[in-house]
């Protein structure tokens, strides 16, 4: 691991930048009476020389890395033989991946012929020469930023300004990489997406009632005429949405209210933190609860009342997605709950309203907007998730209203459409990410309407 | 609604005779059952939350606390020098090449003489683990001297007999509904009369890689796998996280670009898990070329879920240190960045701590953005650094859920509960750093 030790050798020399520096501090603020003479403390001014040591250097040191391999894989190519270079994109990327692993001892997808031999020699020794070169650059740059710190380095030097400017700048950067975040999926599932709708039409996609994504490799291929019309999926998606939220609402709801308004707090401590358990299970575990005992429970009862169930009914995977949801639910119903005034419950009582009635008609209607914020937020949980469904739901897209049948959802053909091996351009996998842009948007505008319904509400009684 | 009643009765008082003070009494048996009843259903709610839990957890455990213990057979193998090593000469290039399997093969004939019939050798060699030959290599080339001695080694037994010993497997099923047949049954009864049968406990379990053999396989590599992803992540998220949080918390001003800072960090907090998967194939793998199915990568994804959970936390945290705290150290001279990381950073750092633990959590148990980046691969090797292709602990339970085997049933059960084990200690380190170091001011 050449880059390891480099980074290590770095390091080492940003920690003797940082002894020496501070050692040079002090030496010259003898000469000006002591340390009180130097504009900032003598730590600073080894951290100003470890800074300009480091930083630089592994500016170098990223930029290189972008960019070594395309360079190396550019210059093998223009010495490939002329007709080798005249080949079309795609069988030029097949040889240059050939070349890539013979180099690397791996093993090639044809006879090596001299020429590829050749290549791969020449491939390997500009690597060679390109590591070497890296480490000289490098651990120059390293030296040169210290002997120039070195040359700085004066008792009326505001090293302290400066080191804190780096340091500020460092945090900025820390700060906007959740823009870069939300930048960096928005593009990356848009462009593919956009690819997707060149080969298949957007409003095929949006409201074509059939979705069977395997495409025909020869046209006279039965049964894979690759229908892309998501509506099968986004009526999968909805009703096992609506099934865990007809699970999770009213447990979720009424148990936030009994643990608020009437457990005793002996109750509410045991209890409330129980509940909590329930969300930090991880989705798999769900995931395998509703594939092994839920699923084959509800298909044998179904089977003893007379009903055919399939065995990897909506209502199994809804049931358990509703579940995961109500300490989700509960939590911030309980939230709102809590924030109506005392005041109110106490006029209520005091016209003589049980606590049920104070509850019905003072707390939830008060409570409303924050409860209705909070079942939106558990909606986008629904929709967006994978592992239950995944192991759980079908795969077949059935349109279909009837719980006990077997549907499917946007996340689970994600999962099937990019989980092994994949060629990337087939309509197929840009499938995958035509979802994913639709999963996004739509749980986004979920969470931002019922981010401003939350905190329009909370500002009501503040 | 029972309000609009009050009301209503008392405007009806005066036009019906009857005083006001009657009707709510009347009314009062009807309210009160509805007051029980809905302070039942509350009940009832709570109860069924619990019982949930409950099921969950017993079903797991139920299912998978058998799979801590592996059957044995004892078998007297003869280490045969005319199999193992014609020559004599003890090359260990020919001792780790020697058919192993035909020892325990032997042994098995030896044990069960009756048996004479193809088939029934066939049935007879399947009791074994076919893992067996390498514990017998280990053994040889540990110690070539015990060549031409005979001694007792427990093998691991096959998995189906792993079941029938455990009992999950009905022995009053007819044959043909069971996947062991009668006369294996036989043999075990009879091995087990001789007390060559024995359930120990199972240390391949925590130690072996993935197999396609239950018996074999285990949850080692995937538990290293779920370490390298985890440190890569904490590696990156807790400095990144901190400060992220300190710029907003301690620094920025208040406008637009921060503004967006901050409704990006709440958003991101409830994008579905999947679509950082995506974002990982796309831009990691895809456009950087970094190598599938590696932590590497796999901890980056999981990094970009888990910044908005420690950044709001320990934003959380900053906010809790009281302004005198900042104003004693601006005070005597400090500058803003010696007082955030001289003073009020340290007195934020449970608080950080915890909201960074908790984000560790999440990520250990998180599974969909992985499958995206190919960690869901069938890997044997236990992977010895972040760029090695490996899977972690949720994805190796994703895995196993699929197999058809009674074994891996038990199997993933008993990963499921090793995990909530670890996420269980997790939680339980947040909550003391919580009480030991939370100060209230």
């Amino acid at each position: 691991m050449q880059n390891s030790t480099l980074i290590i050798v770095l390091l080492l020399l940003m920690a003797m930048a940082y002894q020496l520096g501070r050692r040079r501090s002090r030496r010259l603020a003898i000469a000006g009476g002591g340390v009180r003479s130097l504009h900032s403390l003598p730590s600073y001014y080894g951290f100003y020389a470890a800074i300009w040591s480091g930083l630089p250097a592994l500016l170098v040191f990223a930029l290189w890395m972008a960019f070594q391999s395309s360079i190396i894989t550019d210059l093998v190519i223009a010495d490939l033989p002329e007709s080798t270079r005249q080949l079309p994109e795609a069988q030029l990327g097949l040889v240059v991946n050939d070349i890539h692993n013979l180099a690397s001892g791996n093993i090639v997808s044809k006879d090596i012929d001299p020429v590829m031999q050749l290549a791969a020699e020449h491939y390997l020794s500009l690597q060679q020469t390109a590591d070497a070169a890296l480490m000289v650059v490098v651990v120059s740059m390293a030296l040169l930023g210290f002997s120039l710190a070195w040359r700085f380095i004066s008792p009326e030097l505001r090293a302290r300004n400066s080191v804190e400017r780096v340091v500020k700048g460092l945090l900025i950067a820390s700060s906007t990489i959740a823009i870069f975040t939300t930048l960096g999926i928005v593009l990356s599932v848009l462009f593919e997406a956009l690819r997707f709708f060149k080969a298949v039409p957007i409003s095929e996609f949006l409201f074509g009632l059939e979705w069977s994504p395997q495409m025909a490799i020869r046209e006279d291929q039965v049964g894979s005429s690759g229908a892309f019309g998501a509506i099968p999926l986004f009526a999968g998606t909805m009703l096992i949405s609506l099934i865990a939220m007809t699970v999770a609402v009213p447990i979720g709801l009424m148990s936030a209210i009994y643990l608020s308004e009437y457990a005793s707090s002996r109750l509410r401590a045991i209890a409330k933190p129980v509940l909590e358990i329930l969300a930090g299970i991880p989705t798999v575990v769900y995931g395998f609860f509703a594939a092994l005992t839920v699923a084959p429970f509800i298909r044998d009862s179904g089977s003893i009342l007379g009903l055919d169930v399939s065995s990897e009914s909506a209502l199994a995977a809804g049931l358990v997605m509703g579940v995961m949801i109500i300490p989700f639910v509960s939590s911030l119903s309980d939230d709102v709950i809590n924030a109506v005034p005392q005041a109110m419950r106490d006029a209520s009582y005091g016209i003589g309203a049980t606590q049920s009635e104070t509850i019905r008609q003072v707390i939830i209607p008060g409570a409303l907007p924050g409860i209705v914020g909070g079942v939106l937020l558990a909606v986008s949980r629904a929709i967006g998730e994978t592992m239950i469904v995944v192991m759980a739901a079908g795969l077949s897209a059935n349109l279909t209203a009837n719980p006990l049948e077997s549907v499917t959802t946007v996340t689970v053909q994600i999962v099937t459409l990019l989980v092994g091996d994949q060629e990337f351009d087939s309509p197929k996998t840009l499938a995958a990410f035509a979802l994913g842009l639709l999963l996004f948007v739509v749980t986004l505008v979920l969470n931002v309407i019922a981010l401003h319904v939350v905190r329009k509400y909370r500002e009501q009684y503040e | 609604m029972s309000c609009a009643n009050i009301v209503n009765s008392m405007n009806d008082s005066n036009t019906n005779g009857s005083t006001t003070v009657e009707k709510v009494n009347a009314s009062l048996k009807r309210r009160y059952a509805r007051e029980r009843r809905f302070r039942r259903m509350g009940l009832s709610a709570v109860m069924l939350g619990l019982a949930f839990v409950s099921l969950l957890f017993l079903s797991i455990i139920g299912n998978g606390y058998s799979a801590f213990q592996q059957t044995k057979v004892r078998l007297a193998i003869s280490f045969d020098e005319q199999l193992l090593d014609p020559s004599g000469e003890r090359n260990p290039k020919v001792l780790s090449s020697a058919d192993y399997n035909g020892l325990i093969k032997n042994a098995l004939r030896q044990a069960f003489p009756a048996v004479q019939s193809r088939q029934d050798k066939k049935e007879l060699y399947r009791l074994i683990s076919n893992g067996g030959s390498f514990r017998l290599r280990e053994m040889v080339l540990d110690d070539p001297a015990i060549i031409g001695t005979t001694r007792d080694v427990w093998l691991s037994a096959d998995d189906d007999i792993d079941m029938l010993v455990k009992g999950h497997i009905d022995r009053n099923l007819t044959e043909d509904d069971r996947r062991v047949k009668d006369s294996v049954i036989a043999w075990i009864d009879q091995l087990d009369q001789q007390g060559a049968v024995d359930l120990a406990f199972n240390a391949g379990f925590f130690t072996s890689g993935d197999s396609r053999e239950p018996e074999q396989a285990g949850i080692g590599g995937a538990i290293m796998g779920s370490i390298y992803t985890l440190l890569v992540t904490l590696v990156l998220s807790f400095p990144i996280g901190v400060a992220a949080a300190i710029y907003l918390e301690e620094f920025a001003p208040q406008n637009r670009w921060t503004d967006l800072i901050e409704v990006n960090i709440n958003n991101l907090a409830a994008v579905p898990s999947i679509v950082f998967g995506l974002l990982g194939l796309a831009v990691f793998i895809n456009f950087f070329g970094l190598p599938r199915s590696a932590p590497l990568v796999g901890g980056l994804v999981l990094t970009l879920m888990t910044l908005p959970t420690i950044i709001i936390a320990s934003r959380a945290a900053l906010k809790s240190v009281p302004p005198s705290i900042r104003e004693a150290a601006l005070g005597i001279g400090a500058s803003r960045m010696q007082m955030v990381f001289h003073h009020v950073m340290p007195l934020a750092m449970p608080g950080m701590l915890t909201g960074t633990i908790i984000g560790m959590a999440q990520a250990l148990g998180e599974s969909a953005p992985l499958l995206m980046i190919g960690m869901v691969a069938f890997i044997v090797d236990i992977p010895g650094g972040p760029l090695d292709p490996s899977t972690v602990l949720p994805v190796q339970i994703f895995l196993w859920a699929d197999s058809p085997e009674r074994a891996f049933v038990e199997r993933t059960s008993a990963a499921i509960m090793v995990l909530l084990g670890f996420l269980i200690v997790m939680n339980l380190l947040a909550v003391i750093l919580r009480k030991r170091f939370e100060r209230r001011w």
